[in-house]
């Protein structure tokens, strides 16, 4: 059994070595270092724990059997999943972190001698706050992220479910935690206790419900906040610095990834959180509109064209990874690079389904991450190359945005297609996007919109090269 | 009048959300994937506090209701950690730059 001091020390270096973690991912160099300190964290954080129990019995090898359990069905996960499942993916992670909390908070109000917060029925004050804090917003990202991850997953519909009162509902809900955390704080009630988690999880559920699918970087982002959150409730609880640290530090994070995201869209947080982007606009733009004529074209016309350029800049969206269509645009730019034309990237903040979700589908399909660019680091370009292929992007190549005042995403950050010399433009239909509104892009002079499956047309596009 | 140690760990917990700020702002766009992936399975940290109330069982009985949820928590945390950092690695292991010779 080692000191309590020393094991806070052996904490304390555990949580700078997670900030060393996540300063790695300031490049891809320094990364995979970055991820080393993490484990090596992790490790001594864990070691740490058993020493200073100083518990070796019956117990410890449960302790030991339930990790082995856990971390073995998690390394299955992370080297089965595909890449294009990212966002449930981590939408399920969170998930996970938000449950250990509660059942963490759970454990230690049942039986709070175990962590030296006072006997049941009569726990420390500032340990029942925190305790509760730690339970109520674990709950939250618990039951939102399952959420989350059946929209990811296709299971529940991505379009929002609204209803009447939703907003006045979750309002009252929220001021209801409040009250019973003040409460369960003066009576110590367990029946309290309960119902506090009961409506936690409600609150979770009826939060993310009206999100649509769209918005999911904002939710995945806020998700892991809370997660953070969570986490850091449960350290002052423990009285555990690397818990408190590790909570500040990916609670920081993700409100940052939420601001981003939101940024991206030239939308508030509030108008994200509060939900139904998408629902209402849609009827209003099929009121308005008119047959305005396209042009379409085949893959041997895309690739006539591709030929001929000598810069080309794809564009992809959350369609390339709908197709899994990353690894045949690998192959057409492969070819397009022998005939000597210039390839870039351009990828939107908010493209796909959660923040840097395009570059890691692009690294998947071996694409040198030095050719892929962010949004205002290429947009400039787009005026001097000779070709954009728009694959699976929509709303983010509206040139509405910067026109139409009128237009919900009218302010929204986008990426200047319009400005090369040709676009081509891979959709399955003329259908609008998430936002619900026609893009100006489709009719314009010099675009030719190629109507196929953007794995199929890639392919194509290449043979034809 | 001795200071509450509450207000040392309120101290550390507003100190690490300045680090993670400007840490986090320094995260290549590119890498946002892997960020939350590598965040996810550091707040999975919360397993110290699993394995506490897993031990909270005497030897007579390694299972009572509070460390059930304790073993729970364990497993639910190691499936995080272990996911989160791999599938991290994973990612990471794909950045790759572009050959310099062709």
């Amino acid at each position: 059994m080692i000191s309590a001091n020393l094991s806070a020390i052996f904490y304390l270096v555990s949580g700078v070595l997670f900030i060393l973690a996540l300063r790695g991912l300031s490049s891809p160099e320094t990364s995979r270092q970055g991820n080393l300190f993490g484990i090596l964290g992790m490790i001594i954080a864990i070691t740490v724990t058993f020493l200073s129990t100083g518990n070796f019995s019956t117990g410890f090898i449960f302790v030991l059997i339930f990790i082995l359990a856990g971390g073995s069905i998690g390394a299955f996960i992370a080297y089965k999943i595909p890449m294009t499942a990212m966002p449930e993916l981590v939408a399920g992670f969170h998930s996970l972190v938000g449950l250990a909390a509660v059942f963490v908070a759970i454990s230690a109000f049942l039986n709070p001698e175990a962590f030296n917060l006072g006997t049941p029925g009569n726990i420390k004050l500032g340990s029942l706050i925190e305790m509760s804090i730690g339970a109520a917003v674990g709950a939250v990202t618990f039951s939102g992220s399952v959420i989350a991850f059946l929209k990811l997953q296709g299971i529940m519909s991505g379009s929002p479910i609204t209803f009447k009162g939703q907003h006045p509902l979750n309002a009252i809900i929220l001021i209801s935690i409040v009250v019973l955390i003040y409460l369960l704080c003066s009576t110590q009630s367990s029946n309290l206790f309960w119902i506090l988690l009961a409506v936690s999880f409600l609150i979770g559920f009826l939060l993310i419900i009206p999100i649509g699918g769209a918005d999911m970087p904002v939710v995945i982002s806020m998700l892991n906040s809370y997660s953070g959150w969570a986490a850091a409730g449960i350290g002052f609880t423990l009285e555990n610095t690397a818990l408190i640290i590790t909570g500040a530090l990916v609670g920081s994070s993700g409100a940052i990834l939420s601001y981003i995201m939101c940024k991206g869209m030239n939308r508030s947080f509030f108008n994200v959180i509060l939900g139904g982007f998408g629902a209402t606009e849609n009827a209003l733009s099929s009121s308005t509109k008119e047959q305005r004529p396209v042009k379409s074209g085949n893959a041997d016309d895309a690739a006539f064209l591709m030929k001929n350029a000598s810069s080309v800049i794809i564009v992809p969206g959350y369609g390339m990874a709908v197709a899994q269509a990353q690894h045949a645009l690998r192959e057409m730019v492969d070819t397009l690079k022998k005939n000597d034309i210039k390839v870039s990237y351009a990828i939107h903040p908010v493209a796909g389904r959660m923040p840097g979700h395009m570059n890691v589908l692009l690294a998947e399909a071996n694409v040198p991450y030095d050719e892929v660019f962010e949004l205002e680091e290429i947009n400039n370009d787009f005026a001097n190359a000779d070709v954009a292929f728009v694959i699976g992007a929509n709303d983010v190549t509206n040139p509405v945005a910067k026109t139409d005042p009128q237009s919900p995403i009218f302010g929204m950050p986008v990426l200047d297609v319009e400005k090369c010399k040709s676009v081509l433009f891979v959709k399955r239909s003329l259908s609008p996007g998430y936002a619900g509104i026609d893009n100006d892009l489709f009719y314009k002079e010099n675009t030719l919109m190629l109507f196929a499956d953007a794995k199929k047309m890639t392919e194509d596009i290449t043979k034809n090269l | 009048m001795e200071i509450d140690p509450l207000i040392f760990r309120l101290s550390i917990f507003i100190l690490s959300i300045f680090v993670g700020y400007y840490v986090v702002w320094s995260v290549t766009p590119s890498l946002h994937t892997p960020l939350m992936s590598v965040t996810n399975a550091i707040s999975s940290v919360i397993i110290v506090g699993a394995i506490i109330a897993g031990l909270s069982g005497n030897s007579d009985s390694v299972f009572n209701t509070s460390s059930i949820f304790g073993f729970l928590a364990i497993a639910l945390a190691a499936i995080n950690i272990f996911g989160g950092f791999l599938v991290t690695q994973r990612m990471l292991a794909m950045y790759k730059k572009k050959k310099k010779d062709k």
